[in-house]
């Protein structure tokens, strides 16, 4: 393209975001309509992409497009195969998009649309989007190794050990908080639990499709399966008109979280092929085809924002979860911004298929940019809902009452008017019981998107559209569940592994059932104690959630800074050491007020000293005092992770800077340990 | 790697088989003829078993 033309189009989004900006912030005390979030966010990323990204990419990792990469050298056909970037582009986006960045930015919004806005857009621009982009830089120069490898090559034992330690943590943490959002999206609702339920059978049904009837016609299976999908939201509808199939389908939170632990353990036994690998391609479409229409519905529709920009919550006393603004904003929001997951993915998969190193720039920064925006869009869909009403679908019973009529007080008391008949006809239109304390961010958000939908697509479908979104999330949380469950095994095996050999063998069977019950032990008590929490058990699982991701962030920003500064680059490692610092300052007080805050709403140890005393008092109601001990030992327990998270991050952290002043004091020559040149032959 | 000529239609139906895999029992086929002329093919089952294996058993695949 011409130069000119090219300037000129970059001075246009210039220009077009800056308005888009002016316009937010001008319009401060009056209604702003969503289309300004979504167009400057849009603007902010396209910027970013092209020219920080551009300049790390020039400056700091010295891209080199004729530098052969491990697609090219390796190249075997599977993993390793030189891909044009936009497919890769895809794979990658569409393995790191999960509920985090759609569940993250609702539970924030109780701020406020303001501070999720902004720390969705630094935080990308200057941490998330750079760390994707720098680790999967390393990995493509050292044969694309993952990132535990290069951990221990890097860092040395410690480092290899923690980063396998945070991997571990976090899948169970995930899976459990991911877990309590399904289970709690479907609680007491029919429709939904039998939409959820058909999931299940379908995926069964393509997986077999795809193997046995027409073996590997992937497109054709999940045409299939996305169509009896949509049958099966239907279905639901059709299940909660009849009072016998709705009796069948109607289930507390507590079975509920018992069918979700026993189907977790047996997808993870199953074979790929059955399961797992048809769920997989059925959500990854039902994702991507879904945030498309939600960004096509706000383009069209051009919703307002109805919620303040700033709440009077960023006090810390916020009925969703609690904390200040500062650092609790940053751990809520975790993925949306800086996830140290992606890590994992960029190490993983996508850098045996980058064709031309060159490439990097947009699949690593660009995806990561791209899935923030997918955020933004969240967050419009929580803001675009009247704040009464937000809060009533998303505060727990435990806080606000059971009662509609105290509920609906206690929210309006706190400056966001809502009432008990607005709620009842809310919850009939979206075809519900009830949408009082549906906590987890799922139904809050799919009745969200329900309102842009239905008034962008026609506003009779409303209760289709809701339980559309529900099966939206519930189908590729559960693909996260399956997955997450996988890789968590298969560390655990490898842990076992060092205590008794055999164990270590991924495909025997005893090592798979055992490896398989711990794991799926593990992340189904942290589920069922969040189900029998009367708070809502998001409260205290997804800030545990949170720090557990941005410490695997940590220890990925961690790696890449020490191949900085030991490969001679000191005077650029500030692009990941300023993130960096950022996050183990951000972790280390959320950790730290978790752990010796004597808010019972924030520290976990003073809320199991409250509920002791509380208990010994006999001041508890009888259904309360029944799971107290339960919930004090759990308080105890998420305390004690909390502090282990916490001194992990700093043994890293420290250990780094050791090496890399021991690196410097002895003026060392710059460490290579990238694969050496290769020229391509790719024309 | 290399698109060949087609219309915008073909071509993005190209890019669809390959980003959501339809066509990699091709792929796999071509890159066998090319490199490995010699050696016994896996017919369209076993392949497809064995890459699905393959793609949940090395690593995160799916992420939060």
């Amino acid at each position: 393209m011409h130069k000119g033309l090219k300037a000129l189009i970059w001075i246009g989004i210039a220009v077009l975001g800056a308005a888009a900006l002016g316009g937010i912030a001008l319009n401060r005390g009056e209604s702003i309509n969503a289309v300004w979030f979504v167009v400057a966010a849009a603007c902010v990323y396209l910027i970013a992409t092209r020219f920080y990204a551009g300049w790390i990419a020039a400056r700091v990792m010295t891209l080199d497009g004729t530098r052969a990469t491990p697609a090219e050298r390796l190249n075997n056909g599977r993993d390793f195969v030189p891909t044009h970037r936009w497919i890769v582009f895809g794979h990658h986006f569409a393995a790191i998009a999960g509920a985090g960045p759609l569940v993250g930015p609702t539970l924030a919004a109780q701020f406020g649309y303001l501070p999720g806005t902004l720390w969705l857009l630094v935080g990308a621009v200057l941490g998330g989007c750079v760390q994707d982009m720098m680790v999967m830089f390393c990995s493509v120069r050292r044969d694309g190794r993952s990132l535990g490898q290069m951990a221990r090559d890097e860092l040395g034992r410690v480092g290899g050990s923690a980063a396998l330690i945070g991997t571990l943590a976090i899948c169970i943490i995930l899976i459990a908080v991911l877990g309590l959002v399904v289970v709690k999206a479907m609680t007491r609702s029919p429709w939904s639990s039998f939409t959820v339920f058909a999931t299940i059978p379908i995926a069964i049904l393509v997986g077999i499709y795809m193997r046995n009837i027409r073996p590997g016609r992937v497109l054709e299976g999940s045409a299939i399966g996305v169509g009896l999908l949509l049958l099966s939201v239907a279905g639901g509808g059709w299940v909660d008109s009849h009072p016998a199939w709705r009796a069948a389908f109607d289930f507390d939170s507590e079975t509920l979280a018992f069918f979700v632990i026993a189907y977790g353990f047996i997808a993870a036994i199953l074979p790929v092929w059955l399961l797992l690998a048809p769920r997989d391609y059925l959500s990854t479409f039902v994702k991507l085809g879904t945030v498309l229409l939600l960004a096509v519905a706000i383009g069209l529709l051009g919703p307002e924002i109805r919620m303040p920009a700033l709440t009077r919550f960023v006090d810390g006393t916020g009925p969703i979860f609690s904390g200040q603004l500062f650092p609790f904003l940053f751990i809520t929001l975790a993925c949306g911004a800086i996830s140290g997951f992606h890590a994992l993915v960029s190490s993983g998969t996508t850098p045996k298929l980058i064709a031309r190193e060159t490439d990097i720039r947009l699949i690593g920064y660009g995806s990561m940019a791209l899935e923030s925006l997918v955020g933004v869009m969240a967050l419009v869909a929580a803001c675009v809902l009247d704040p009464g009403v937000y809060f009533a679908i998303n505060t727990a019973a435990g806080v606000v009452g059971a009662d509609p009529a105290t509920a609906t007080a206690t929210i309006t008391s706190w400056g966001f008017p809502v009432t008990a008949d607005q709620m009842q006809a809310l919850a009939r239109a979206m075809g519900e019981e009830t949408l009082f304390a549906r906590t987890g961010g799922a139904p809050s958000l799919a009745v969200g998107m329900a309102s842009i939908f239905g008034s962008a697509f026609g506003d009779g479908l409303l209760a289709m559209w809701y339980h559309f979104a529900i099966m939206f999330e519930a189908v590729f949380i559960l693909t996260t569940l399956d997955a997450g469950t996988r890789v968590a095994r298969f560390i655990m095996q490898d842990a076992l592994g060092t205590l008794w050999r055999p164990l270590g063998e991924c495909s025997w069977y005893p090592s798979v059932l055992l490896s398989s019950l711990l794991v799926v032990g593990a992340w189904g008590y942290f589920l069922y104690i969040g189900v029998i929490d009367p708070n809502g058990g998001i409260n205290i699982l997804w800030p545990l959630f949170g720090i557990a991701n941005q410490l695997l962030a940590a220890i990925a920003l961690t790696v890449v800074t020490a191949v900085l500064v030991r490969s001679g680059k000191l005077r650029y490692a500030w692009v990941t050491a300023a993130p960096l610092a950022w996050l183990v300052v951000v972790t280390s007080t959320a950790s730290l007020q978790k752990l010796t805050s004597d808010d019972p709403r924030i520290g976990f140890f003073a809320a199991a000293a409250d509920m002791a005393a509380k208990l010994a008092a006999g001041a508890l109601p009888p259904e309360r005092a029944a799971v107290a001990p339960q919930l004090i030992f759990n308080q105890q327990l998420d305390g004690w992770l909390t502090a282990m998270f916490l001194v992990l991050v700093w043994i890293i952290v420290l250990d780094m800077v050791r090496g890399c002043y021991v690196h410097l004091r002895k003026r060392r020559a710059p460490l290579d340990t990238e694969t050496p040149y290769v020229p391509t032959q790719l024309a | 790697m290399n698109p060949r000529p087609g219309t915008l239609l073909t071509r993005a139906w190209r890019a669809l088989r390959q980003l959501s895999g339809d066509d990699a029992y091709e792929r796999y086929l071509a890159h066998q003829r090319e490199a490995h002329p010699h050696e016994p093919q896996l017919d369209r089952r076993a392949f497809y078993e064995r890459e699905q294996e393959r793609r949940f058993s090395s690593g995160p695949t799916r992420c939060c």
